[in-house]
């Protein structure tokens, strides 16, 4: 289905805004008209200056759901024209211009699974889309094995602990979280990868979302191991 | 920074098209590659957005933007698949 929740410019009032690393912000926007949206849509934000000046990005959503309240965790790159102004400026009360729901690639239904267990393999902030992936399949008690294998800097760094940690303890929705510290224990290998994913014979459904260089560093370690480049989905957000 | 891909076309794109392009399938005039459009590299730090097949790298489609208008350009799309 192509033309379900069709995207349009929606106006939101920041509810709540606080520190989710050292580095990134969970904001809570209000948007009364938003449709609703899938498990690992995005919206685009776009910022105005006063002289005109129009910046826009995208920023995946951690929320799913016909709810109009959406979670969305921003990382501040030091060099942003945006992500520095949302980290530090933004205020409760304060209203942004968001676009969407956007995009129906890299998403996750319940109502649309297969048997097939998913693999969802987050680095950093990459995990917001499959952090809504993991609580839709809690909230519907959807019995697909899913894991997620997260790569992050160090425990600090990690977006969404506890609600990662209450979708793991689902009784109807299985899900196991398995941590790589880059920082603390070393980056995530292809031996690791090959360790705590799904083995190839279970054919799983796989998600990657991180910066660039390392989806594309697992989606081949992926590709080595045997998994078919067809059930693996990815979305790069840049970085360096 | 880095290369982006189609996903980040959702939103560009929508103000063109009626239906999300980006799970749509795009026929690649460079080398004939059949592409899901979410899986092309897409470059954002030109004066506008590069859309490139993520096969050959020829340019599938451009968007330049100017403070009253859009310029969307498809120089290396010969066919885009919709599924209904």
């Amino acid at each position: 289905m192509i033309r379900r929740g069709r995207a349009a410019w929606h106006v939101g009032t920041v509810r709540e805004a606080r520190p989710e690393t050292p580095s990134a912000r969970r904001i809570v926007l209000d948007v009364p008209t938003w449709p609703g949206n899938a498990a690992g849509q995005h919206l685009d934000v776009r910022l105005t200056a006063p002289d005109g000046y129009q910046a826009t990005r995208s920023y995946s959503i951690a929320t799913s759901g016909p709810d109009t309240l959406l979670e969305l965790a921003v990382d501040e790159l030091p060099d942003g024209e945006v992500s520095p102004f949302l980290v530090h400026e933004l205020a409760v009360g304060d209203e942004l211009d968001v676009h969407g729901p956007l995009g129906a690639f890299f998403v996750w239904r319940p109502d649309e699974t297969s048997s097939a267990p998913v693999l969802l393999i987050a680095g950093g902030s990459g995990v917001v889309p499959l952090v809504a992936m993991a609580r839709a399949h809690a909230a519907a008690g959807d019995p697909t094995p899913f894991r997620l294998v997260y790569s992050v800097r160090t425990p600090d760094d990690v977006y969404f602990e506890k609600e990662l940690a209450d979708a793991a303890a689902s009784a109807t929705a299985p899900l196991r979280v398995d941590y790589i510290y880059s920082r603390v224990t070393g980056r995530l290998t292809r031996d690791t990868l090959a360790a705590v994913a799904f083995p190839v014979s279970a054919a799983p459904q796989v998600f990657v979302c991180g910066p660039t260089a390392f989806v594309e560093a697992v989606a081949g370690w992926l590709v080595d191991i045997g998994h078919s480049p067809t059930s693996i989905r990815t979305e790069r957000f840049g970085g360096t | 920074m880095s290369h982006l891909d189609g996903n980040a076309l959702a939103g560009p794109m929508a103000e063109l098209f009626a239906f999300d392009i980006t799970t749509a399938s795009a026929r690649c005039s460079g080398c004939g590659a059949i592409a899901v459009v979410a899986t092309a590299r897409v470059y954002t730090d030109a004066a506008g957005t590069v859309v490139r097949c993520s096969g050959c790298e020829a340019v599938l489609a451009t968007i330049v933007r100017a403070p009253d208008r859009v310029f969307f350009g498809f120089p290396g799309i010969s066919a885009i698949e919709v599924r209904s």
